[in-house]
Formats: structure tokens, sequence, C-alpha cells
């Protein structure tokens, strides 16, 4: 009997062991059904978040857009900026080279001129190339080289194109703006074409071997097509000033000397012919 | 390019040399120089130019007499010519053109505007 009370004992204390046992799972059951609720929560929250999140990435791509955009426009306004920097040189490029073009003509020009003069010693030839520059290269109509006698200081015209050599007249030591240009040694030009008259040239060019001066050319209309002078006719003037006067002045005198020569020959000839006394 | 044969027909020596000087410009070019038209017409008949510039004022024989002689005669009518002149009035210019002159300059000549105009005869 009381083995049986022992026995009933127990199993009373293993029954109350296993339903603490039980009691115990159950919560821990209990908790973990919350912890899964808890996470089940967490989830719907994440997936919302996400949902959202992948609402806002339009946005974001959009920006992005907009960023790459602004990038890219500042680029393309820096190259257009550099591009029409690099035309603006283009163009002062072209600009020079037309002018270093213009300068290699002039100065080819000049050059033909200069050597044209020097290629004889014939004074009427030199004449004839100094007449042939003034028309063909400054462009005149009616002019005149005069010269000046060294005695007497007047100028007297000794080759003229459309004027009569000997229309012209003989002007005298610092007169008028002709004899005031052989004078001072300054070259003259008028502001507007004058009347034409004798009285009247639109320029005067001293002819110049250093600072002596040994005649003027007198230009007094242009030709119908010449308008205006322009820089090269300019240097033309100066380049004439100074070499159509050496080669005028050596032309004169290698003239002059081969006329003693004659002179000369002929008088010793005389002599060498006349019998002995 | 091959060679380009210019004739150029100018009694003043200086405007020779000018105008010769800015043709050696052109590539390939040969020149070959007469003082009046006769002189022209003789070199004309001995070898084939290309382009032919021809003053009008010249000795023994002008530039628009040899302009008509050329543009008559059918082995050289083809030539193109070129008339640089002093003679700027209008009525001139129609003149050269009337008798078959391909174009026509005024003197003072830029070298820029003549080798343009012989550029495009010379393209041609």
């Amino acid at each position: 009997m009381d083995s049986n009370r022992e026995g009933f004992k127990n199993i009373k204390g293993k029954a109350e062991e296993f339903l603490q046992i039980f009691r115990k799972g159950e919560e821990f059951t209990q908790e973990l059904l919350k912890d899964n609720e808890k996470l089940r929560f967490k989830i719907v929250q994440l997936e919302e978040e996400h949902r959202q999140q992948q609402k806002d990435d339009p946005e974001g791509v959009l920006k992005s857009l907009e960023d790459k955009v602004a990038y890219l426009s500042e680029e393309n306004r820096h190259l257009m900026e550099r591009y029409r920097e690099v035309e603006l040189e283009n163009k002062n490029f072209a600009e020079k080279y037309l002018e270093v073009e213009q300068e290699n003509n002039n100065l080819a020009n000049l050059y033909v001129a200069s050597y044209q003069l020097h290629s004889t010693l014939d004074f009427g030839e030199v004449l004839k190339t100094v007449l042939e520059i003034i028309m063909n290269l400054v462009g005149a109509e009616r002019f005149a080289i005069m010269l000046l006698d060294e005695k007497t200081r007047e100028l007297t015209a000794v080759a003229t194109e459309g004027i009569a050599a000997e229309d012209m007249p003989v002007i005298g030591p610092g007169s008028g703006k002709i004899g005031e240009s052989a004078r001072t040694g300054e070259a003259f030009f008028a502001e507007s074409q004058g009347g034409g008259g004798f009285d009247q040239p639109i320029v005067c060019i001293p002819l110049k071997i250093k600072e002596h001066v040994i005649g003027v050319i007198v230009i007094y209309t242009l030709l119908v097509q010449k308008k205006n002078f322009t820089n090269v006719d300019y240097e033309l003037f100066s380049m004439l000033a100074g070499h159509a006067a050496t080669a005028i002045f050596s032309a004169r005198l290698y003239s002059q000397s081969e006329r003693k020569l004659v002179t000369i020959q002929s008088f010793l000839d005389l002599i060498k012919d006349k019998p002995s006394a | 390019m091959s060679e380009v044969k210019f004739l150029v027909v100018e009694d003043s020596p200086t405007m020779r040399q000018l105008i010769s000087f800015a043709l050696k410009r052109v590539h390939g070019a040969k020149i070959i120089e007469a003082s009046d038209g006769i002189d022209a017409l003789k070199k004309i008949s001995a070898e084939k130019f290309d382009l032919i510039l021809t003053d009008i004022n010249m000795p023994i024989m002008d530039g628009l007499k040899l302009v008509s002689l050329i543009r008559g005669d059918d082995q050289h009518k083809e030539i193109p010519i070129i008339i640089i002149t002093t003679e700027g009035a209008e009525e001139d210019r129609r003149k050269g053109i009337a008798l078959g002159a391909n174009a026509y300059l005024s003197k003072p000549i830029q070298t820029a505007e003549l080798l343009k105009l012989v550029n495009q005869y010379v393209k041609k």
C-alpha cells in the first residue's frame, strides 16, 4: 500500500515535472510566436520601405540624368567658347595671311620697279622707266618729271605724260607747291584732286640724293579708275624719291661724260692730224 | 599640275616684268613675253599658250587688233585673253569684251586680283 502510495507520488511528481516542462515549452512557443509576429511585422515594414524606395528611384535616375545634362551642357558651352576662340584665331590668321600676301606683292612691285630703274645708264631710258612706274604702278594720268638747274635753281620738265613738255612752265626757286617741295625737300600731297592747272598739282615728290634735291615728280591728275592713293603708293613715292633720283643723276652724269669723251677724242684726233709747224 | 604657258604682251618693259613676276607664282608657269601685237602673233604661231595677257596701247599693232585677229583664227580662237590696260572707262571695257577678250583689268593692277582672274582661266 505504502509502495503504491510512494509510486503514486513519484508518478505525480513526474507529471508535475512534465507539466512544468510543458508549460515552459508553451511559454517558449508563445515567445517564439511573438518573435515570429514581430519579424513578420518587420518584414512588412521592410517591404513597405523597399516599395517606397522603388517609388523614389525614378526621381533619383531623373536627378542623375539632369546632373549629367547639366555637366554636358557646361562642357558643350565650354567647347563652343573654345570653338569661337579658335574661329577668331583662324580669322585673325587669315587676315594676317592676306596682309602678308599684300605686303609681299607690294615688295615684289617695288623690287621690279627698282630693278628696272637701275638696269640702264641711258638717260632717256631711265626717264621712260620713271614715267612707266608712275603711270602703271601709281595710276597717274597727267604728270611730269622736272629737274633742277644747279645754277639758276629753276625746275624744267624733262619728261611728261598727258601734257606736252613745252607747255610746262619753268618753276622758279620756292615758287608755288612745286618750287616749295624742291626747296624744302618735303613731299606734298593735296587733300583732294586739284583743278588740273600747272600750279595745282596733287602730288610733288622731291627727287633726292641724301638731302640734295635734283628735281621733282609732279602729278596733276590720276587715271579715271584710280580714286585715291593706297599705302603702297606712298611706299612707291618714297622709293622713287631715292632710287629715281640716283638713277636719273647717274644716267645724266654718264651721258655727259660720254659727250665729253667724244669731244676730247675729237680734239685729240684734231691735234694728231694737225701738221707740225 | 602640268606646265601652264602664258604670253604677256606689253610694250613697257617695267610692266612686262611686273606681270611676269606675278605670274611666276602660278604653279607650273612658263612665261613668254612679247613687246607688241606682231611679236605676239609670231609667238602664238610658234607655240601653244594657255592664256594671253595683253595691253591695248602698243606700237606697231595694238592689243584690240591682236584680240580680233586671234578670235578670227580657227587654230587659236579658244585661247583665253585678259586685257590689262590704263584705259579704265566702261566704254573701253565693253569694246575689249565685244572683240572677244575674256576679261578686262585696269591699271594699276593689284597682284592678288590678277592672280585670282588668271587662276579662273587656268583651271578652266
